[in-house]
């Protein structure tokens, strides 16, 4: 199986371990990830806002370079890309904006631009909970795990096709396959402060530390995330949410790339573990913990 | 023949926008007009009497009047032309109202089309024959379809205004969602205690005859003589002999029942008397949780029965009544709240409804009156409303308000401080809707003297903080703010929708209901009881969201429609309806399986079989004329003739 993959910017950047990661989890589930040649930036969150032809423009060119390495599908890993690319691809059916859009570009756009999907819907349409657990060399067994969607993988609901834009759960369907325990998470959907990083420091460490303390007073082992701004904000700004909320997390927050990595038996360095701020050390020493203690029983047995 | 026109004027309605003194001049010269003229208001008592007038003055034998719809005011028109010696058939409406005026503002445009529509009308009654209505009987029986708290008012009223009732209850018991309330607004009187003499009074009343546990199955016939059948589902108790002593519900080895009279709020046995003032009272076992009829082991309460009243072999029954008409009083539904995600969607134990509360907060109720949290069993502190919970949400596809929410929840809030005089109560509103007596005040006290805090906001999630309370998140929109409350318990005003299977008992009954399933009125505002179909009314919620006080005002307002209609000795059918030319009809049965109203039946002529119309079931609709491949059926008062006539009048350029 082969598709176009559009990784986004953050995957170069803020994101390598998410790139990395998802690269090693696609490869051991055979599914070839064909990077786009040339590929630009969708426009991230500034551009729709501003202008939406712009932000279109940006998009329909890495369609069209998609399209004319003869893809149906690109695969994107980030919520904000896609939510642009499906956006720019349903704005383009309109045959003023088209037009619109098309002076923008050297080239006018293929009539027929290619579909988008996410990662975690494409392995999700890919592997049945049953097949995936079948492929699971090294199970999550005894880790408890919060799926955090964050804002925008679910919303516009219409556009991201992501199930109850209030309770998605296909991240608990994939990571409950590869064996781990998932708690009924119900701030999963729940903004993260987002790109206020910047010019609203207090109120993302607000955010994010709400997120964090029912985490931990769920007393999960890690935050399971799909977004690498949530990623950031939960992760690297995490000792800013700490001093918001005056309070100790020391969360680790993966990427649900990362623990189905590990799942499927990736050693940590393929996946990125060590571009993690808060360690997943624990995590991971818990992990072996388990598999040793599987083994001994295994062992007992025979 | 002698034609007599009249423009109205309807102010400036008409005349605003065409030249009615034009079209009355243009009417002269159409053929058989011998008068014509435009009055002020045709519909006035003067313009009547104009109508009167000419009619005498120039021996008219049809008159036309040119001016508002025919839904409004033909039967005023009619009426006239009747006082004046003439039959009320020999009379033609052209709509130059709703059809021009109110539409287009080009005067001369206008004034042409309303021509046009007046030669139409001219050319039609040249043709119009005199017609007479049939007198037939009437069946003085009523059919209630509801026994909540409108259908039993519609029931005592038409009971006592003699006339015999049939009342139909799909529910074990009669008293509907009143029956669950503990208390009621304004007045905080309990709701069984007013509601409970009603309900026995219906049990005692020589003139009612109460179907509980039954459905009404098929419909069919016209005003006065309805036929109506109806399936008593089977309670496994032979009703006859159960004196609802209890005995069977005490042994009950099957107690995980899911409860459905206390919403759900707990258990019951499978063996169950609904509540004690229930009426009737008597045992109805809920089959699916029935040890005996799942697996066949058990049969306790057969064994403790001391009448011998339960019979596991016993079957549906079903009875046919005939009415003269019938009152559809079927309620609501609370809608399925669990679409509401960011509420937990259902899975939050202490997220509950307002009808849930109700319960709890009765003595008669699954705590015994003690408000708990359903989770827990401790005594909540904080307790959060949240109203329009599916009301005034287009996202969920409830656009339209539920009317008594607002009153409710101040009623709850006021029930809370008085269960746990410690307890906070916190209420989020949109608006708070209190329109009715002493609402307003009510509301106002729940603020001022009860000390409930109400916050202007609609509430975006609530989440369970890990620690065993609730988190509610929501915006207070008068202080332009964020807020956050700590709950302990959390109450939903759920929105209402239309009564499952209300859909299709309006097909059953022939009256149509509007977009969310609501039965709807012949005149939104001035025929509010009635429906399209004659004989069949409407009261309380079925028709549209209502509080108490309206639902029993519209069941009172229903059973005055009902002795109104058979208060008349004979009713008479409308003759404009359809009629088959047996020498032409080769009995094809086409229209007979179009008829939506089931006019139409074979009937054997000397041998040979035709079509023949039911005269007083006949809508005049004209379904099956068109359908009819030989042109063997007319509709009187439209028939091909008179419709090519003003086809033709319109065709002539």
């Amino acid at each position: 199986m082969k598709f176009a993959y559009y990784p986004g910017c953050s995957q170069e950047g803020s994101a390598l371990d998410y790139g990395k990661s998802t690269g090693a989890l696609c490869a051991a589930l055979g599914i070839e990830l064909a990077e786009i040649p040339g590929w630009s930036c969708c426009g991230s969150t500034p551009a729709h806002a501003v202008d939406t032809q712009l932000s279109a423009a940006l998009c329909a060119r890495n369609l069209d370079l998609a399209a004319k390495e003869g893809a149906e599908q690109v695969v994107t890993p980030c919520p904000s890309c896609l939510s642009n690319l499906r956006l720019a691809a349903d704005r383009m059916k309109e045959p003023a904006f088209r037009k619109g859009v098309n002076e923008l570009l050297d080239a006018p756009a293929a009539e027929d631009l290619p579909e988008s999907t996410s990662v975690m819907q494409l392995i999700g349409r890919v592997y049945d909970a049953d097949t995936l657990a079948a492929r699971v060399k090294n199970p999550l067994t005894g880790i408890r795990l919060a799926a955090y969607y964050g804002c925008l993988m679910s919303r516009p609901a219409d556009v991201m096709q992501f199930g109850d834009p209030e309770n998605p759960t296909l991240m608990e369907t994939l990571l409950s396959a590869c064996g781990a325990e998932m708690v009924e998470f119900p701030l999963k959907t729940v903004c993260c402060g987002a790109s206020f990083g910047i010019p609203e420091r207090p109120l993302t460490a607000r955010n994010s530390g709400r997120i964090l303390e029912l985490a931990t007073r769920l007393g999960v082992d890690a935050i399971a995330v799909a977004c690498p701004l949530c990623q950031m904000n939960l992760d690297l700004r995490q000792k800013q949410a700490e001093k918001a909320e005056d309070a100790f997390f020391h969360m680790p927050v993966l990427y649900f790339t990362q623990l189905m990595g590990l799942a499927m038996g990736i050693a940590p360095e393929h996946l990125g573990l060590d571009q993690l701020c808060v360690s997943a050390g624990p995590l991971l020493r818990k992990m072996e913990a388990a598999s040793a203690k599987g083994t001994e029983a295994k062992g007992g047995k025979a | 023949m002698r034609i007599g026109v009249f423009v109205c004027h309807c102010g400036s309605n008409i005349a605003g926008t065409v030249d009615v003194a034009q079209v009355a001049e243009r009417a002269r010269q159409y053929p058989d007009v011998v008068y014509a003229d435009d009055p002020m208001y045709t519909c006035a008592e003067p313009g009547q009497q104009a109508i009167e007038q000419a009619i005498h003055d120039y021996k008219l034998d049809g008159v036309v009047v040119a001016s508002c719809t025919p839904r409004m005011h033909e039967p005023t028109f009619r009426r006239t032309v009747e006082r004046a010696g003439l039959n009320p058939y020999m009379f033609e409406m052209a709509n130059i109202r709703e059809h021009v005026s109110w539409i287009g503002k080009d005067k001369e445009a206008n004034t042409n089309k309303a021509a046009e529509l007046v030669l139409m009308a001219v050319e039609k009654l040249r043709r119009n024959r005199p017609l007479s209505p049939k007198a037939f009987e009437v069946t003085k029986k009523v059919l209630i379809i509801g026994g909540g708290v409108a259908g039993t008012q519609a029931a005592l009223d038409c009971a006592d205004g003699g006339v015999p009732v049939i009342l139909v209850e799909r529910e074990a018991t009669i008293g509907g969602k009143m029956a669950k309330l503990d208390k009621t607004f304004p007045t905080v009187d309990c709701s069984a205690c007013i509601l409970g003499p009603k309900i026995v009074d219906v049990s005692q009343h020589p003139l009612i005859t109460l179907y509980a546990y039954s459905e009404v199955e098929d419909i069919s016939g016209y005003v006065g003589n309805f036929t109506v059948k109806i399936r008593k589902k089977t309670p496994y108790v032979d009703w006859s002999k159960c004196t609802g002593c209890g005995a069977c519900t005490e042994k009950c080895p099957s107690k995980k029942t899911p409860d459905a009279f206390n919403e759900f709020m707990g258990d019951t046995t499978a063996i169950n008397i609904a509540f004690p003032q229930a009426i009737p009272k008597k045992a109805v076992i809920n089959a699916p949780y029935c040890r005996k009829l799942t697996s066949g082991k058990c049969g306790i309460c057969a064994k403790v029965c001391p009448t011998g009243a339960v019979d596991y072999e016993l079957k549906d029954e079903y009875v046919t009544e005939t009415v003269g008409a019938i009152v559809a009083a079927t309620g609501y539904d609370l809608m399925d709240w669990s679409v509401y995600e960011q509420y937990g969607g259902g899975r939050y134990p202490d997220v509950i409804t307002g009808l849930q509360y109700e319960r709890l907060l009765n003595a008669s109720g699954p705590t015994g009156g003690h408000v708990v949290r359903p989770s827990d069993g401790r005594e909540p502190e904080n307790v959060v409303f949240i109203q329009c919970v599916g009301s005034r949400d287009r996202s969920v596809g409830r656009p339209y308000c539920s009317s008594f929410c607002c009153m409710y929840t101040a009623k709850q809030a006021v029930l809370t401080k008085d269960h746990l005089p410690n307890s906070h109560s916190y209420i989020f509103y949109m608006d708070i809707r209190a329109a009715g007596k002493l609402y307003d005040e009510f509301t106002r006290r729940t603020m001022e003297e009860y000390g409930t805090h109400y916050i202007r906001g609609r509430v975006s999630a609530i989440y369970p903080d890990g620690e065993g309370r609730y988190v509610v998140m929501g915006a207070d929109t008068l202080m332009g703010e964020p807020i956050e409350i700590k709950a302990d318990l959390v109450v939903l005003a759920v929105g209402i929708q239309a009564s499952a299977g209300a859909a299709k008992l309006a097909e059953k009954l022939r009256i149509s209901y509007d977009a969310y399933g609501f039965f709807m009125e012949s005149h939104v505002k001035l025929k509010p009881v009635e429906t399209n179909t004659a004989g069949v009314f409407l009261a309380g919620v079925c028709q549209g969201p209502k509080d108490i006080p309206a639902s029993v005002a519209q069941g009172s307002a229903a059973a005055a429609k009902v002795l109104g209609l058979f208060a008349k000795p004979q009713l008479e059918s409308d003759p404009a309806i359809a009629h088959v030319d047996m020498r032409r009809c080769v009995d094809c049965g086409k229209c007979i399986r179009c008829c939506p109203f089931g006019a139409i039946e074979e009937v054997n002529m000397r041998g040979v079989n035709k079509a023949q119309v039911i005269e007083t079931v006949c809508q005049g609709c004209g379904l099956c004329v068109a359908t009819c491949p030989q042109g063997a059926i007319q509709l009187s008062h439209s028939t091909d003739n008179q419709i090519l006539a003003e086809v033709n009048a319109l065709c002539r350029f």
